[in-house]
């Protein structure tokens, strides 16, 4: 077992989560409802062994892994499925578990998949404050609920073409209603904007105290990020921004948000990147 | 020495049409004196009697092939039914072949509208009046527990239960599909006619929150109402408050559009996240067609639901090979278990 780098234990995690998707993948086409409890126990496997490699990070670098592209996709996956497996028990939404499986997989195997992402990373980023550290898990966590966000919009736009189609087999006939996507969706917009806010707040007491250190690509990022979901949460609570526009939104913008990760992950300087000489 | 024999007699849908069907029906008021006269025949162990608007069917456990012979006697005597005319509609089967029969019936499998569920309910209730009447036994007790078992297993296990074949469940699956929960939707029932009123009290089977009746004579909607336990809704205000509903029902027979694009784009200004669910069962239509380019407003015609009905249909009759392997299985493996149970006979 000490022979397993972190790694390995999160090839483990993408292992699993791919595991979900195609088991869920295989119970939809053979039009078949897939155990939510079956999904629920791959999905919690993967959460662990992700956990495990990404606290192994975390003794590495002393702190929270967020210091390159790599550890930001592999947090914001950790956070959807976190995130999942607490919605997942309560709302008993079906298909969200295999949706996520399928997130979870595509972030983490491709986290996993480019070298480059994980040749290097930035050392003593928090400089050993733990307010940092806090906002940018925080940030990072609220990445998470809008990755999950995204999902819960994009099964929105599938309910609602299959309803308008009338194409109501198969993926189709297992989707959650469009109420309850709805309120599902702006509960999680909610929370993810109030994280953000919070992080973001933590951050700016921060910033008066050493702006010097933060990348010059992260500040605009981020309080574009926040700005263009809490104008999104505003236009959906005004119902402004309903229905099919509304999910629209919100996947473009996650896109986007997945974008710009590189750039809020970036530092100052070059030198910042430390490279990664650990057995791998 | 005759052994005792387990027995399915009876007459379905399947041989019997519905005339004489009428006339094999034990009323409610007359089951219990027949099952207590049938049941204390000379050589009958054990007996229950499954009696719908589809079937009427006796399974037991008798002595001797005459003991059957006194059942059917007795039966066309209490109905006052020829016994020949009897003979030529009825269907008799014993030992595994009546356990295959029972299952396929529990399961829906032998329902005229195939994938039923209503059906084992109702055999149910048979198995429970025949224990009340104390007339089953050990091998019954075994063979209607496993066959509710059994039946449970084939339609979780199959799809033939699965999507609805009557065009009012299908409005009801869709606006599932649309608001999750019926309890907190307000339904308003335009006309007064009967498909109207069965899709009305479909989805009050379901748990729909609260219903209106409108209809353009005032005192046809409130009779409706009163029968529905709903409330009606003046004709000339239907414009006004549509926005005050999710499912709009349409099944009126008036020759123009009741329901316009203007005055759904109206409500949808008030309802705006909340979608608007409009079933349109008459003809010619009630709503305008063009609603359903709207945002968050659905729209499916009669002709929209009876497809998706015939393909709900098809869907269960393609699994009826799969299920009925099934019953097979399970009633081999419950005549096995019946068999060493009794010892010998059944």
């Amino acid at each position: 077992m000490d022979s397993l780098t972190d790694r390995t234990w999160l090839w483990f995690a993408a292992a699993c989560y791919l595991a979900g998707f195609v088991l869920g993948t295989v119970a939809v086409i053979r039009e078949r409802k897939l155990s939510r409890l079956l999904m629920y126990f791959i999905v919690s496997a993967g959460f662990v062994f992700q956990t495990f490699g990404l606290y192994l990070r975390g003794l590495e670098v002393k702190g929270c892994p967020l210091g390159n592209t790599f550890e930001l996709f592999q947090f914001t996956a950790w956070s959807a499925i976190a995130l999942y497996l607490v919605i997942g028990a309560t709302f008993r939404l079906s298909l969200l578990g295999y949706f996520t499986s399928l997130l979870a997989a595509a972030l983490t195997v491709l986290s996993l998949a480019v070298p480059g992402w994980d040749a290097a990373r930035r050392v003593n980023i928090f400089g050993g404050n733990f307010w940092i550290e806090f906002h940018a898990a925080l940030a990072l966590f609220s990445y998470g609920v809008f990755s999950l966000l995204t999902l819960t919009a994009a099964m929105y736009v599938l309910q609602v073409f299959s309803l308008k189609r009338q194409h109501l087999h198969g993926l189709f006939s297992f989707l959650p209603s469009i109420r309850e996507l709805d309120h599902i969706s702006l509960r999680l917009l909610s929370f993810g904007v109030l994280l953000l806010t919070a992080s973001l707040g933590v951050g700016g007491i921060y910033l008066m105290d050493a702006s010097a250190n933060v990348g010059t690509g992260k500040l605009p990022v981020t309080f574009a990020v926040w700005a263009a979901y809490s104008t999104i949460l505003v236009l959906r609570l005004r119902s402004r921004l309903v229905g099919k526009r509304l999910a629209w939104c919100l996947i473009a913008l996650f896109g986007i948000v997945l974008l710009s990760l590189p750039l809020v992950s970036g530092g100052n300087t070059a030198a910042d990147a430390t490279p990664i000489t650990a057995n791998r | 020495m005759n052994l005792p024999v387990l027995f399915l007699l009876g007459a379905s849908h399947h041989t019997t049409p519905l005339e004489l069907r009428e006339k094999l029906a034990l009323g409610s008021e007359r089951l219990p004196a027949f099952h207590q006269a049938a049941a204390t025949l000379p050589g009958m162990r054990e007996l229950a009697v499954l009696n719908t608007c589809n079937r009427i069917e006796f399974y037991g456990i008798a002595d001797s092939p005459e003991t059957l012979q006194r059942l059917r006697e007795t039966f066309c005597a209490f109905q006052g039914f020829p016994p020949e005319a009897f003979a030529s509609v009825s269907h008799q089967a014993l030992g595994p072949a009546a356990i295959k029969h029972l299952l396929s019936v529990a399961s829906g499998l032998d329902s005229q509208m195939l994938g039923e569920t209503e059906i084992l309910g109702q055999v149910k209730n048979a198995y429970a009046a025949a224990q009340e009447r104390h007339t089953t036994g050990p091998v019954l007790n075994r063979v209607f527990q496993k066959a509710f078992q059994h039946a449970k297993y084939i339609r979780t296990h199959t799809a033939i239960t699965e999507g609805q074949i009557s065009v009012a469940n299908v409005a009801v699956d869709l606006a599932l599909k649309i608001f999750g929960d019926l309890a907190s939707t307000r339904i308003l029932l335009l006309g007064a006619g009967e498909i109207g009123e069965k899709t009305a009290k479909a989805f009050q089977s379901r748990g729909a929150g609260s219903l209106t009746v409108a209809s353009r004579t005032l005192g046809r909607a409130m009779e409706l109402a009163t029968t529905l336990n709903a409330t009606a809704l003046p004709w000339e205000h239907v414009a006004d408050h549509l926005a005050d509903y999710s499912i709009v029902v349409g099944s009126t027979a008036a020759p123009d559009v009741v329901v316009t694009l203007a005055d759904t784009v109206a409500a949808m200004k008030t309802r705006r996240a909340e979608p608007l669910f409009f079933i349109d069962l008459a003809l010619p239509r009630d709503i305008d067609a063009n609603v359903a380019k709207l945002e968050n407003v659905f729209l499916y015609n009669l002709d929209d639901l009876a497809k998706i009905a015939e393909s709900n249909r098809a869907a269960r009759a393609a699994e009826v090979v799969h299920a009925r392997k099934i019953v097979v299985e399970k009633a081999a493996a419950l005549w096995k278990q019946v068999e060493s149970q009794a010892g010998g006979g059944v």
